[in-house]
């Protein structure tokens, strides 16, 4: 209460040399402060208790989630029953809906990309959205030189994204922790700065406009149906990601990236190859952003440097930590949420971003694992014991 | 020459008002390893602190340097409520979580702050008073110099001189120090480590707040978005320094002010971030943990 006196409460307006002194502004706060710190006491608390019931080897009750997703008889009717949700979904909701759920499939498959380089290879990286920009400006210049349609670009997008994440990953291979974060954001920023400078090269920051939407066979399209059409694309793209990032992740090079982030030095000692290991991270990451940046023109039909700033990047990075590090679930459920909750915070109109960060914190404090932080392969319990050991290596 | 000259001392000053804020970046990552993104929202609360509680004294019609001492004075004790507050709420219970959670915790921490001032007061630029009077001894040299550079210069000196001081010869600082080699450990030898971090965040929050109450008159206007970009920068030149050393972080945001502003004079000033960044890269291509950073050898 004391904290907030000075900028609730006073306004002051230095052009007039007036003070607006509010104080109904302080009752509010007083009385909300009081109500919110006896439920975040009452939360902790049960927190602790929690933590603590854990410690003395009660049984755990496995929560609906989990169950869900490993009985096979939970899991297989809710995985028909978001199929068919899916489906339906352009039918029954409108257009401006369709839309959001088309960005937050985005999300989806950009998060599942940043997943693979943050949560299974160990590397915070905080200039993600440079590939993501990538991608969208290669298909926005090859469509506006040489006329390329949106499946030609795709690849290309995807290719040339996988080229700048080996070029980003060569010298950062020395760094690690907090350093690789900020020379990543440095990567991020020098990209969008570029863009947005070089006039004759990407239109500075008036962007790229009338990026045509992707096509189907030649057939034109109403904008009903196009946005149809890119929410079925998006999906297809989407099950694509999360079949290929499975398989990584059971694959020869997904079981080094994650040994990679357990443990450096054990790791090259048993033999993986550090070096292309890292690449194969960053590449194999800025590849799925890169397509992401591909859909995302042309979806919006208009791309400025202004779509690729830091908060891009820290939004996509929440997306991976909200819903749980390496779990693919986990990313799918935090993009859902985090791209769909801003929207549906609509009501609140000008508290949603205040709402947001306050939700971010809260999260963060009551399941510092994400939301899908429970499932972990049986055969990894080993290295749950050996990880806090050694801070640097899972940095 | 004089060309030069001006150059050089607007890189120092913006090298000072980097270092300010690099300070308690540096000091809190030393302690909990944690890149605190909500501390340029601290500084931004600093400046307008600083700024309501200058136009209210105005009003009450006090003379210009009591007014720039209780704004300053008052801003920095506010600051450090709300880095002790922020500490306690979102980074205390993840204590033991994984250090990326607590990361998007301080997101959502800096997030939540920028919206509370923007909600709360206003998202226009607002004009800042020069709290600062010029100095009659600088009047031959007003064409390099500001009086409000000289301020900073000195402020940052004495931050420097003083932290040091702190961390190398007080109890606290010891006990900093212990906490920063092996928390646990502190913790074993009767170190309260909690309280340790406490100080720690109101020490790093007070200098950022002194630092947005100086760059806030020096430049002359604020918005609620100051907070994020400077953020940024810092963070950058206290990484560029070698995160977690006092001297690193004084002399990476010197390096960086430097290196922004001759770049902006002699090349262009649309590439200036751009070059900024691509000198931190090179600098960690060649020393991968900053300047004055020690680079460990892993043990097994």
């Amino acid at each position: 209460m004391f904290l907030t006196f000075p900028i609730m409460v006073i306004r002051v307006n230095t052009v007039q040399d007036t003070i607006e002194w509010r104080w109904n502004n302080l009752l509010f706060v007083g009385l909300g402060s009081f109500v919110l710190s006896f439920v975040w006491r009452y939360l902790l608390k049960r927190k602790e208790a929690g933590k603590k019931k854990e410690e003395q080897g009660a049984v755990v009750k496995t929560t609906w989630g989990v169950r869900l997703l490993q009985e096979k008889k939970f899991f297989i009717p809710t995985l028909a029953a978001l199929a068919i949700f899916a489906v339906a979904f352009p039918f029954i909701f409108s257009m401006y809906q369709t839309n959001i759920m088309i960005t937050a499939l985005i999300y989806v498959m950009v998060g599942l990309g940043l997943n693979i380089v943050v949560g299974l290879a160990g590397l915070l990286d905080l200039g993600y959205v440079a590939f993501y920009a990538v991608g969208a400006y290669s298909y926005a210049l090859l469509n506006y030189h040489f006329g390329l349609g949106f499946w030609a670009a795709l690849p290309i997008g995807a290719g040339f994204a996988f080229l700048f994440g080996i070029l980003l990953g060569f010298p950062v291979l020395r760094l690690r922790g907090d350093y690789l974060a900020i020379v990543t954001l440095g990567f991020g920023e020098i990209i969008r700065l570029i863009l947005e400078n070089w006039n004759d090269f990407s239109f500075g920051p008036s962007g790229i406009a009338n990026i045509p939407r992707p096509g189907l066979f030649g057939i034109d399209l109403s904008l009903q149906g196009a946005t149809t059409y890119l929410y079925f694309l998006m999906i297809g793209l989407t099950l694509f990601t999360i079949f290929v990032v499975n398989r990584l992740q059971d694959s020869r090079i997904g079981r080094a990236w994650i040994a990679l982030r357990e443990d450096e030095v054990a790791c090259q000692a048993m033999g993986v190859d550090k070096t292309k290991t890292k690449l194969t991270a960053f590449a194999l990451g800025a590849t799925w952003a890169g397509m992401g940046g591909v859909v995302f023109a042309g979806k919006t039909t208009f791309i400025n440097p202004a779509s690729f700033t830091i908060w891009e990047s820290i939004i996509i990075l929440c997306v991976v930590v909200l819903g749980g590090m390496g779990s693919i679930i986990g990313v799918v459920a935090g993009a859902l949420v985090l791209i769909l909750l801003p929207e549906y915070l609509r009501a609140f109109s000008e508290y949603r971003m205040l709402l947001f960060g306050a939700i971010l914190v809260v999260m963060m404090v009551f399941r510092p694992g994400g939301i899908v932080s429970t499932v972990r392969r049986t055969y990894q319990f080993e290295t749950d014991d050996i990880k806090p050991t050694n801070p640097n290596a899972n940095a | 020459m004089e060309y030069f000259l001006e150059l050089f001392l607007s890189g120092l000053t913006r090298g000072s008002i980097y270092a300010l804020i690099a300070l308690g970046y540096t000091m809190v990552y030393g302690i909990i390893q944690l890149i605190n993104f909500a501390h340029g929202e601290i500084y931004m609360i600093g400046a307008f602190t600083a700024l309501i509680v200058a136009s209210v004294l105005t009003l009450l019609g006090l003379n210009q340097i009591a007014i720039i001492v209780i704004a300053a004075l008052i801003a920095v004790i506010y600051s450090s409520a709300y880095g002790y507050t922020i500490e306690k709420i979102a980074y205390m219970p993840l204590r033991h979580a994984p250090r990326l959670s607590a990361l998007i915790s301080a997101i959502g921490m800096s997030l939540f702050l920028q919206n509370y001032v923007l909600l709360a007061q206003t998202s226009d630029f607002l004009p800042f008073p020069s709290l600062i009077p010029e100095f009659e001894f600088i009047k031959p040299y007003a064409h390099i110099i500001r009086s409000s550079e000289i301020v900073i210069f000195a402020t940052t000196a004495l931050v420097m001189v003083f932290l040091t001081f702190l961390i190398k010869f007080t109890k606290i600082g010891k006990a900093m120090r212990a906490t920063s080699q092996d928390r646990d450990m502190a913790m074993l030898v009767g170190v309260d480590v909690n309280r340790v971090i406490s100080v720690t965040f109101i020490i790093g929050s007070a200098t950022a707040a002194l630092g947005g109450v100086l760059i806030a008159s020096h430049i002359g206007q604020i918005n609620f978005y100051i907070g994020f970009i400077a953020g940024i920068k810092a963070f950058v030149a206290a990484v560029l320094g070698g995160i977690g050393s006092i001297p690193g972080a004084v002399l990476g945001s010197l390096v960086l002010g430097w290196t922004e502003a001759f770049f902006t004079g002699y090349v262009s000033s649309d590439y200036e971030d751009v070059f900024a960044f691509l000198f931190l890269v090179f600098i960690l291509i060649f020393r991968p943990a900053g300047i004055l950073g020690r680079s460990t050898t892993e043990k097994v």
